[in-house]
């Protein structure tokens, strides 16, 4: 007899859809704001045309976001999984990310150091970033299961806020020993991604004329990189999740424990595979960021973690779907943010203001729609 | 002859409070048992006890004399014992087809899944209709219907059945029935099950306990007790 399968292909093909639909729909939407805010405040400025200047930042300013979008989804996704599971937020995630980034950018100094970073070919270039990335989904993915063998699994069963307040421990913990560590070790508590190969070439998109002058639309390399390897974090994850038996097993723990150990399922064990998932996409998240930003140190985890948590809040907290919507439309909020606001307000506001929006969301959802824009949890299919 | 299934003397607490006061009980290759007894007398926990999800504070769980005490319920399970829950416990946004899946998690052959998975269809065909469905849309009939396949699917030397009839309407009720007789006939399942239905119980099973706040108050055959003068009183209202 012929069994309905979860289809392999429906498995990568569905999300792959989805994101694709969240990336245009939110950048089509911010876009058309940003540009009704023009055309309003057109007449408030004599020296620029602002609705040119919309349009010509707009590609770049869209580019931006939605790698810094990719970004924040993959962070978000390892939240998502843990509430999902267990109905508690790991405020530790953003020190899972900064050991995440760490070890990356520790593994390709100790390469550098050896000379392996000098006059290597592009693809050895794009295999060490890649490297760079796997090192940090191992150790973070590591520390996390750690993490909750030892501060969450023996309160498991207490209420609910002192788990959470073991977290945030936690979260100070992590700080410090990687501030100790670097300080002790290296001297200084930050490190940078070692500069090599060819990422900050730019691949030109297209060129815009602009009163006679040409301008190129162009895209970093290092952006297409970030993005093909956030893809991939995203699809893996709900293959794994939806077509996969441990992740039947995961939303079956999801949905309810008790009976998912009445199938034979060791739910802690389940329980220690949510942790080492969503803290390799924390790790993977962290590795990435390193490459972007270059430099990382012990507090570099804080406020992406807080804003992946918006993003997942704003998603639906416990919903995977919803988590790579909320990244999506918090990278954007935030590439926008930082691009246009000083220019609309004529530099009363600078872009140091583009984190209000984050929290300001977080706020706004919390009040007006706690279960976020598409609510439901892990143990429903992505 | 050694039981299937025994209890010796076993004592569990929820925190302090004493639910299981020292139940003793067998079960045999090839029987219905039935344990009846009024809210919160301990039947459940009486289950729950011997699946591991709660843990004896004295006392033994025997399978085929093998000590089940102290160990996790999904160690239970692989052992043979299988639950269906007090409520059914499908996983309501898992699809018919993904809860059966999760009733086969400890089995790795394909070919003997299938076989098992037909076998439940052919026991259940409105299940075989509804596998792409998820759990939760099912009707509380269905659903009952899938949290027995599902323990079937792990084939289990015996299976615990907590109150299957519950908040079912009356046909319902007699077809779960029917299904249960079904499943010892046919298929040669050794059952216990708990019922506050106490007739269709007694009807049912080769034999019962009456379990009375945390303590074994009656046992027999299911004739004997059908024909009790205080079991007639206190539980079938005759």
């Amino acid at each position: 007899m012929n069994l309905p399968r979860t289809n392999a292909l429906e498995a990568v093909l569905r999300p792959l859809g989805q994101l694709l639909l969240f990336v245009t729909g939110s950048s089509v939407a911010v876009s058309l704001v940003v540009i009704a805010a023009a055309y309003l405040l057109r007449g408030t400025r004599t020296d620029m045309d602002l609705v040119q200047i919309t349009y010509v930042l707009l590609p770049q300013v869209l580019i931006d976001g939605i790698t810094l979008g990719f970004v924040y989804a993959t962070i978000a996704l390892g939240y998502t999984m843990v509430y999902g599971v267990l109905e508690f937020i790991n405020f530790a995630h953003g020190e899972i990310f900064m050991f995440g980034a760490f070890a990356g950018v520790e593994i390709l100094i100790f390469m550098r150091l050896r000379g392996m970073l000098t006059d290597i070919g592009d693809i050895t270039a794009l295999a060490y970033v890649v490297l760079a990335v796997l090192t940090g989904m191992v150790v973070s993915g590591l520390l996390a299961v750690s993490v909750e063998r030892v501060a969450y699994r023996p309160l498991r069963g207490s209420p609910r806020l002192i788990p959470l307040i073991s977290a945030i421990g936690v979260s100070f913990f992590l700080q410090d020993t990687m501030r100790f560590l670097q300080s002790s070790i290296n001297g200084d508590f930050y490190r940078s991604f070692p500069t090599f190969g060819p990422f900050t070439q730019r691949f030109t998109l297209f060129t815009v004329d602009l009163d006679g002058r040409a301008l190129d639309v162009a895209i970093q390399y290092k952006a297409i990189i970030m993005i093909v390897v956030a893809l991939m974090m995203l699809v893996g994850l709900n293959y794994l999740v939806n077509a996969t038996k441990v992740g039947k097993a995961i939303r079956a723990v999801a949905q309810d424990q008790r009976t998912a150990g009445l199938m034979g399922i060791n739910v802690n064990a389940i329980i220690a595979i949510t942790f080492l998932v969503g803290g390799a996409l924390g790790g993977a998240a962290g590795a990435l960021f390193a490459f972007r930003f270059t430099r990382v140190d012990p507090f570099v985890g804080f406020l992406p973690g807080l804003k992946a948590f918006t993003a997942a809040v704003l998603g639906g907290i416990g919903n995977i779907t919803g988590a790579m919507l909320g990244g999506i439309v918090l990278g954007l909020l935030e590439s926008f943010a930082a691009s246009y606001l000083s220019i609309f307000t004529r530099g009363a506001f600078g872009a140091e203001y583009k984190d209000i929006f984050a929290f300001a969301i977080l706020i706004a959802i919390l009040i007006f729609k706690p279960s976020g824009l598409l609510g439901q949890t892990v143990g429903q299919k992505a | 002859m050694s039981a299937l299934l025994e209890l010796r003397e076993v004592h569990t607490y929820y925190g302090q409070i004493h639910a299981l006061k020292g139940i003793s009980l067998e079960v045999n290759q090839g029987e219905i048992v039935t344990l009846i007894g009024s809210n919160g007398a301990g039947k459940s926990t009486t289950l729950r006890t011997i699946s591991g999800i709660l843990h004896p504070r004295r006392g033994e769980v025997l399978l085929q004399g093998k000590p089940m005490t102290n160990i996790p319920p999904h160690k239970v399970v692989e052992a043979g014992i299988g639950h269906v829950p007090e409520g059914r416990g499908v996983f309501p946004r898992l699809t018919v087809l993904e809860n059966l899946e999760m009733g086969a998690y400890l089995l790795r052959d394909k070919h003997e899944i299938a076989r098992r998975m037909e076998n439940v269809f052919t026991l259940f065909p409105r299940l075989r209709e509804r596998v792409r469905q998820p759990g939760g849309t099912l009707s509380g009939g269905e659903q009952q219907m899938l949290a027995i396949g599902r323990a079937l699917m792990q084939q289990p030397r015996i299976m615990l059945l907590d109150e299957p009839s519950m908040g079912l309407a009356p046909l319902l009720v007699e077809e779960i029935f029917n299904i249960i007789r079904r499943l010892n006939q046919e298929q040669g399942t050794t059952i216990l099950l708990v019922e506050q239905n106490a007739q269709a119980a007694l009807q049912v099973a080769n034999r019962a306990y009456v379990l009375e706040t945390g303590r074994i108050s009656i046992s027999g055959t299911a004739d004997e007790l059908l024909h009790d003068s205080r079991i007639i009183e206190a539980y079938l209202g005759l």
